[in-house]
């Protein structure tokens, strides 16, 4: 066993956790943050793509004790209160989703493509999408929402 | 997954200590190939060893005509590096490519070469570039590195802290990836320096080699032309459902055609 601290969407939170709890079952099962998907659970759908210390990561493919001391946020934590974050709208606006389950994952990593490249051009952002899988949109409606956000946040 | 100890090593020394006297040490890098094995049970090590916080395993610099690069150093890092982006763009290129971003910024040069998977990107850097495996105990020449599938050089408990690549004239890299994970099927990566040419093939073969025939050639003549009779036959290369082993061989020809064009 082990105890970890993880600050999670802005609050730290201490538990005692087995050496192989991964960092999703700390969000999900120890948290409740079901928002954080699992969907292969193989490293390959993006799912469960989370933000530590502000860069995109696969939280099933993570053990929780390598992020103590980390800062990790999820899809609970992008909105600011009420209001949407801009890439969530955009999603919404755009119709980038249809069941829904990719969703979480999605945003955030087109989140972080946005902070690693704030205008990406259509190739650039289907070519980040490589890790992330929808099997409802066709990938067509959610290119089309982060191209929306890219603009919205250049705008200010 | 079967439980284990969990170690965060504070330096090298501090890792190899923590190693020493367990049942079945095993060293953990950005995790993005052990824990997939360890959650489909194909490993169970009694005690991990996490390198993920000793600072200096981390960063690149050019030393002399070389580009050093820590263990610890993420893709991400390498492939947005503007010392790698000037000295060798083609290795920037290579690191960019690997799986995707989320495994970009976990996955660790030093746990790819540890781990040498026979599709893996960087064993063709190492030996296309003649690079340098740095340990904690010695340094071994890439040539002498990749022994076989998943097998390398590394002794029991040796820790690689860096990788050093001479800076080439120019390189390349080209693969052909699986669709889905982005895994070369085939990737060639051709490097000239001075009137030598070194060209390393990854995907291919059950580990990555170097192509020695294409070398002679393109050593005389580099352009795509001097290798494009030169037939690569499939025996000992690898068949499975992404593609049979003369396809493979195709690609190796095509791929290496590609990277001296783009290499320029
Ligand atoms: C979905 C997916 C797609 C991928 N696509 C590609 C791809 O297209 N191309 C590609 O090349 N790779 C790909 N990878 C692999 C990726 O590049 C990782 O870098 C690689 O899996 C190694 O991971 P890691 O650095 O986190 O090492 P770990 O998984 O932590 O360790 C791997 C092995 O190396 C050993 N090790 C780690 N560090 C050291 C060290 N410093 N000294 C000695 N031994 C060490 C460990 O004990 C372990 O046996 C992919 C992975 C995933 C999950
Ligand atoms: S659940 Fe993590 S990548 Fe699919
Ligand atoms: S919206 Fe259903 S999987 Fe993407």
């Amino acid at each position: 066993m082990a105890t970890v601290t993880i600050t999670v969407n802005g609050k730290p939170e201490t538990r005692e956790v087995e050496n192989r709890t991964l960092l999703v079952q700390f969000l999900r099962e120890h948290l409740g943050l079901t928002g954080t998907h699992v969907g292969c659970d193989t490293s390959q759908c993006g799912a469960c793509v989370v933000h530590i210390d502000g860069y995109s990561a696969k939280s099933c493919t993570m053990l929780a004790t390598q992020v103590n001391g980390s800062n990790v946020k999820t899809i609970e934590g992008l909105a600011n209160g009420e209001e949407l974050h801009p890439m969530q709208a955009a999603f919404r606006e755009n119709h980038g989703l249809q069941c829904g389950f990719c969703t979480p994952g999605m945003v955030m990593s087109s989140v972080d493509l946005l902070r690693v490249n704030p205008k990406p051009n259509e190739q650039e952002i289907r070519g980040w999408l490589e890790g992330n899988i929808c099997r409802c949109t066709g990938y067509h409606n959610i290119v089309k929402a982060i191209a929306a956000c890219a603009e919205t946040m250049a705008k200010g | 997954m079967y439980n284990f100890n969990y170690h965060q090593a504070k330096s090298v020394d501090d890792a190899t200590k923590l190693l020493t006297g367990v049942e079945e040490g095993k060293l953990m890098a950005g995790g993005m190939t052990l824990i997939p094995t360890l959650k489909q049970r194909l490993a169970k090590p009694s005690d991990i060893v996490d390198l993920g916080k000793i600072a200096d395993l981390k960063g690149i610099k050019k030393d002399g005509n070389n580009i050093v690069i820590g263990a610890m150093t993420r893709h991400f890092d390498v492939a947005n590096s503007d010392v790698v982006k000037s000295a060798i763009p083609a290795l920037a290129y290579l690191a960019g490519h690997i799986g995707d971003p989320a495994v970009r910024n976990r996955g660790t040069i030093g746990g790819s070469i540890a781990n040498n998977d026979p599709a893996a990107d960087y064993p063709s850097s190492v030996l296309a570039l003649n690079a340098t495996i740095v340990t904690n105990k010695r340094k071994i020449a890439g040539d002498d590195f990749f022994k076989g599938l998943f097998e390398t050089a590394l002794e029991e408990g040796e820790i690689i802290t860096g990788v050093s690549f001479p800076i080439p004239e120019k390189a390349a890299y080209m693969k052909f990836p699986n669709p889905a994970s982005r895994y070369a099927i085939v990737g060639v990566f051709v490097a000239k320096t001075g009137g030598n040419v070194r060209v390393g093939v990854t995907g291919a073969g059950p580990v990555a080699y170097r192509q020695k025939d294409y070398e002679a050639a393109l050593a005389k003549s580099f352009t795509p032309d001097a290798i494009k009779g030169i037939v690569q036959k499939d025996t000992g290369l690898n068949s499975d459902i992404h593609a049979s082993a003369e396809y493979r061989a195709h690609l190796v020809n095509v791929m290496a055609r590609r990277a001296v064009t783009a290499a320029g």
